[in-house]
């Protein structure tokens, strides 16, 4: 800041001229221009300097007047201190600079020369000065005082307004809290309730005041979650912010709470735990709803036994990583021909039977280790945690089948009930998950199915790794139709009068990518099976028919195809078998159909409907694999067969020299019966001369086998037997 | 727990506030013990601190008197802190007496003092409000009252806006109150900083003593200060130290500090976009 010296050194500069001789208006406006430059450095004001000094002329002149005024006074002075405060020259430093001025200045400019004595003239200067800085102070303190008050006020007004801010800020938490359908309560650090709204005391069945005397820590439930209290304790330490968990209370007409609970800890300002904040929401009916709905979803409504979902769980969790079970047992079981039951005795009697057996499984495994459960319609199982050993496992699967031998009382009737029981044992964190287990399991099962049943198997790998090898045959058949990865060779059927060749029999291989050439006694079980074999023995009539067509040109040849039951039982076998004639053009006495006889026993005369449809055409049909399915011999008559077709059991024993003279009488005796009957006889499995010549020699009219050629793709066959080829 | 956004901020009165320091620099007694000291620790870091906040105060002074000078009678002053000597009302009342204007301050204390200062004035009013905020300012009912929008409106961001940190956007924020105003309303904007007076520390322990307030100092470059007129064309003489705006009396006599800063008013353009 510019010093009120300097600014005086200037000043003497710019006033080196002799004063005006009139002091009059010229000497006041001087003073008032000296006046202005001295005090403005000094100022706060936000004047121009212009400004200031027109402010300060009126004050000059006032000065000036007072200076003569008769009698004197130096009451002005006052006024003029004040004025300057009013100009905002609040600053005391602005005193030396104004005083400086009025000092120096006054009388030379403020009175003509000669007009006061010089000491009267400085002994009333200086009283005005008296007066100007008293009146400056007085001014000043009052404007400070003012102003303070002021601010004070201001002061006072905002804090109140924020007070007020605060106050509504409070009413609206408070209805918050007291209004909030969410249970509120806040404890101190120890756990004493210190509030606790409307909805918490309801959901505890208590008034709000008694909630006040509650604690937290007295809250234990027996069916606390695990862990809650560690976190609650961890949150009182102040080492955990907030947790949330599903809590169990007890109420005082002894039900039970269940909430939703959210515990958050309040921190000071410095950060130190001061309350906890307890929300929480009762979900005590959504619970509920949620056990029964869990319930449901995982038992069997029909036996009460656990379900599927709840096995699969089980099973899941016995044999995830870091399970506290070290092995398991597994009993899969399957009730032998309950189907039958079904289908002769209804569902009414198959429900109630199942209802006993669930009820029998149940009393041989009373150990809580022991999880029986339905899994399907006739199919249970037995998941055992940490068996004693094999021994167990197997005990258990012949006590139940013990159980169930005993008759079941059912509508009157007393059931036996049969069942095939699949055994899996091992470790749990072996190399099994749970649908290997449980396929194996079903493996097994099938194995003690196919054993004959009413036995249990336990689960090898080799049994298991062929089942997995068929398993994966069948899911790979219908696209290997589709790739065109089957193909046919030709056996001939010889004419034993004159050993030509009267026909050929069609038989289909697989070309498998990986396995490589498969036999039918591979896949067309699994394609019997899975109903794939309607389409696919439509693709071999069609080729073998194409073939013989073919073939037939200048000569007839017929071509023999397999019909499986299946096949036979379609109910589009004739119109399928005339469309594919039709097309190739080829008679139907060129072909001849041949039907095991397992397949036609017990066959009603509307399931042979179609095979005499086709017979009456003139498409012949073979009786295959003739004499090991016990047919009744009678029936043969009914059938519309034109052709038995002697099982190789029969020809084997012929192999031998001398021949087993019982297999000759029996051959000798059918092909007696079959002619007096007007069949032919072909024989299968002719592989040696002596053989051949000996069949001939019983009557046999055809024969195929070794001797005469191995099955030969078309080509070949045709090259071999003088068929012209394609 | 937070205290929610909606719940009020309380009033400390051990922390100095910006704008009671600025009614000590201008010789104002509207201060507390806690003020003064920190404004004193302020003027001995940067000595000559008053001048600057007296050539502003002249500066807005000289500003009103243009504005009503362009027919702009229409004053909306953010930032107006503690009434005192000079208000914008004052001047420009003087000049115009049909001139109306809308204070706006966040300090508690200071509406508060202002609203003490205004009761019973017809062409005046504060309102609590934040210039980080907008749309609490253009919306509220003093604006509504005093102003018509659709006219000319001068902006005042007098000393302010070195009060802004740069995470609260004060280019974009100044854009968004452009776009409430009319063509033809000005932009009334003065900012301190480092260039054109003594260089001495560049401000940082200035900045020390304004990190104890509330309100920390941001001390921006004459090019940024310049970006804060965007949508606006600046009129003659440009972005000048403070005192080299449209001076009444010659600028070399001020004390070399009060360069310290910026000052300049902008018009926003007819067809602005």
């Amino acid at each position: 800041m510019t010093s009120s010296g300097h600014e005086r050194d200037e000043l003497d500069d710019d006033t080196s001229p002799a004063p005006a001789a009139d002091p009059g208006d010229d000497g006041i406006r001087r003073f008032a221009t000296i006046w202005s430059r001295a005090v403005y450095p000094a100022t706060q004001t936000s004047m121009t300097r212009a400004e200031l000094e027109d402010y300060l002329y009126p004050l000059a002149r006032l000065l000036g007047e007072a200076l003569h005024a008769r009698p004197f006074t130096p009451a002005p002075g006052w006024g003029v201190g004040r004025a300057l405060v009013d100009a905002h020259c609040t600053s005391p430093d602005v005193l030396p600079p104004a005083l400086g001025v009025v000092e120096s200045y006054l009388v030379l400019y403020g009175s003509p020369p000669g007009s006061l004595p010089v000491d009267e003239a400085r002994s009333r200067c200086a009283r005005l000065q008296h007066a100007i800085a008293a009146g400056f102070a007085r001014a000043l303190r009052e404007r400070t005082l003012a102003e303070q008050e002021a601010l004070s006020r201001a002061a006072l007004a905002a804090q109140t307004a924020v007070e007020e801010a605060l106050h509504a800020s409070e009413t609206r938490f408070r209805a918050v809290f007291k209004d909030a359908t969410i249970g509120i309560g806040i404890a101190d650090m120890n756990g004493r309730l210190r509030d606790a709204n409307g909805a918490l005391a309801r959901m505890f069945g208590r008034s709000e005041e008694e909630m006040r005397r509650r604690n937290l820590n007295d809250w234990v439930h027996p069916d606390d979650a695990p862990g809650v209290w560690r976190l609650h304790h961890e949150l009182a330490r102040g080492e955990r912010d907030h947790f949330r968990v599903e809590k169990p209370y007890q109420r005082p007409d002894g039900t039970v709470l269940w909430t939703n609970l959210t515990v958050s800890l309040l921190r000071d300002a410095d950060g130190e735990p001061c309350y906890q904040l307890a929300l929480m929401e009762d979900i005590t009916e959504r619970r509920l709803l949620h056990l029964r709905l869990r319930y449901e979803a995982t038992h069997d409504e029909l036996t009460g036994l656990p379900n599927r979902t709840l096995f699969a769980e089980r099973l899941d969790r016995i044999l995830a990583a870091g399970s506290s079970v070290k092995r398991f047992g597994l009993c899969y079981l399957d009730i032998d021909g309950f189907k039958a039951v079904n289908d002769s005795l209804g569902h009414a009697v198959g429900d109630q039977l199942l209802v006993s057996v669930a009820e029998r499984l149940q009393s041989c495994c009373p150990a809580p280790s022991h999880l029986v459960a339905r899994i399907g319609g006739d199919e249970f199982v037995v998941l055992i945690s940490d068996p004693e050993g094999r021994e167990e496992v197997t005990s258990l699967a012949r006590a139940a089948l013990a159980a169930l031998a005993t008759p079941i009382s059912v509508d009157g009737r007393k059931l036996s009930v049969r069942a095939s029981i699949g055994i899996v044992e091992g470790p749990t964190q072996g190399d099994l998950g749970p649908a290997e287990v449980l396929r194996s399991a079903d493996i097994t099962m099938y194995r003690a199915k196919d054993a004959g049943g009413n036995r249990y198997e336990l689960a090898d790998p080799d049994s298991d790794a062929r089942a997995i090898d068929r398993h994966s045959l069948t899911n790979h058949l219908p696209a290997a139709l589709e790739r065109d990865e089957f193909f046919l060779e030709y056996q001939p059927l010889i004419r034993m009068s004159d050993g030509h060749v009267d026909g050929a029999e069609a038989l289909v291989r697989w070309a498998h990518p990986v396995h490589g050439r498969l036999g039918p006694d591979r896949f067309i079980p699994l394609a019997e099976h899975t109903g794939l074999i309607v389409p696919l023995g439509r693709w071999v009539l069609e080729q073998a028919v194409r073939q013989a067509c073919d073939w037939a040109v200048g000569r007839t040849l017929r071509v023999n195809v397999n019909l499986s039951p299946r096949q036979l039982h379609h109910p589009d076998l004739v119109p399928d078998t005339i469309a594919v004639l039709e097309s190739a053009g080829v008679e139907p006495s060129s072909l001849c159909l041949e039907v095991t006889e397992s397949a036609l026993i017990g066959a009603d005369a509307d399931e042979l409907k179609p095979l005499w449809q086709l017979a009456e055409m003139g498409v012949d049909i073979a009786l295959d694999d003739f004499g090991t399915g016990y047919s009744n011999l009678a029936n043969l008559r009914k059938l519309p067969a034109t052709t038995l077709k002697l099982d190789r059991s029969f020809t084997q024993g012929l192999q031998r020299h001398p021949a087993d003279p019982v297999d000759v009488t029996f051959v000798e005796g059918i092909v007696s019966l079959a002619h007096a009957l007007g069949l032919a006889v072909t024989v299968e499995g002719v592989e040696t001369e002596h053989q051949a010549d000996q069949l001939r020699d019983l009557g046999c009219d055809t024969a195929q086998g070794w001797y005469y050629a191995r099955p030969a793709p078309a080509a070949e066959f045709g090259r071999d037997w003088g068929c012209p080829s394609p | 727990m937070e205290r929610p956004a909606w719940a009020p901020q309380g009033i400390d009165l051990n922390v100095p506030s910006v704008s009671r320091m600025y009614d000590y620099y201008l010789g104002g007694s509207h201060n507390f013990e806690v003020d003064r000291e920190a404004a004193r620790r302020a003027i001995a870091a940067w000595p000559g601190l008053p001048k600057i906040m007296q050539v502003n105060r002249a500066f807005m002074r000289r500003a009103i008197r243009y504005a009503i000078g362009e027919g702009v009678t229409q004053f909306l002053d953010i930032g107006s802190g503690i009434p005192t000597f000079g208000n914008v009302h004052e001047v420009a009342q003087a000049v115009h007496p049909g001139c109306r204007v809308v204070y706006v301050d966040n300090d508690p204390v200071a509406v508060a003092h202002s609203r003490a200062v205004l009761e019973g004035q017809d062409g005046a009013a504060i309102v609590s409000a934040d210039f980080r905020s907008p749309q609490d300012v253009l919306e509220s009912p003093e604006v509504e009252w005093l102003l018509d929008l659709d006219r000319p409106v001068a902006l005042m961001l007098v000393s302010v806006l070195h009060f802004i940190e740069d995470r609260d956007e004060p280019v974009k924020t100044v854009a968004e109150f452009c776009r409430a105003l009319a063509p033809g309303s000005l932009l009334v904007l003065s900012h301190g900083s480092p260039e054109g007076g003594p260089r001495r520390d560049g401000g940082r322990s200035l900045r020390q003593v304004y990190s104890t307030t509330n309100t920390p100092l941001v001390i921006r470059p004459r090019s940024e200060i310049e970006r804060l007129f965007d949508g606006f064309r600046l009129v003659e003489p440009g972005l000048v130290t403070v005192p080299h705006w449209r001076p009444d009396s010659p600028p070399e006599l001020e004390d070399p500090v009060a360069f310290s800063g910026f000052a300049g008013v902008g018009r926003r353009p007819e067809l602005a976009g």
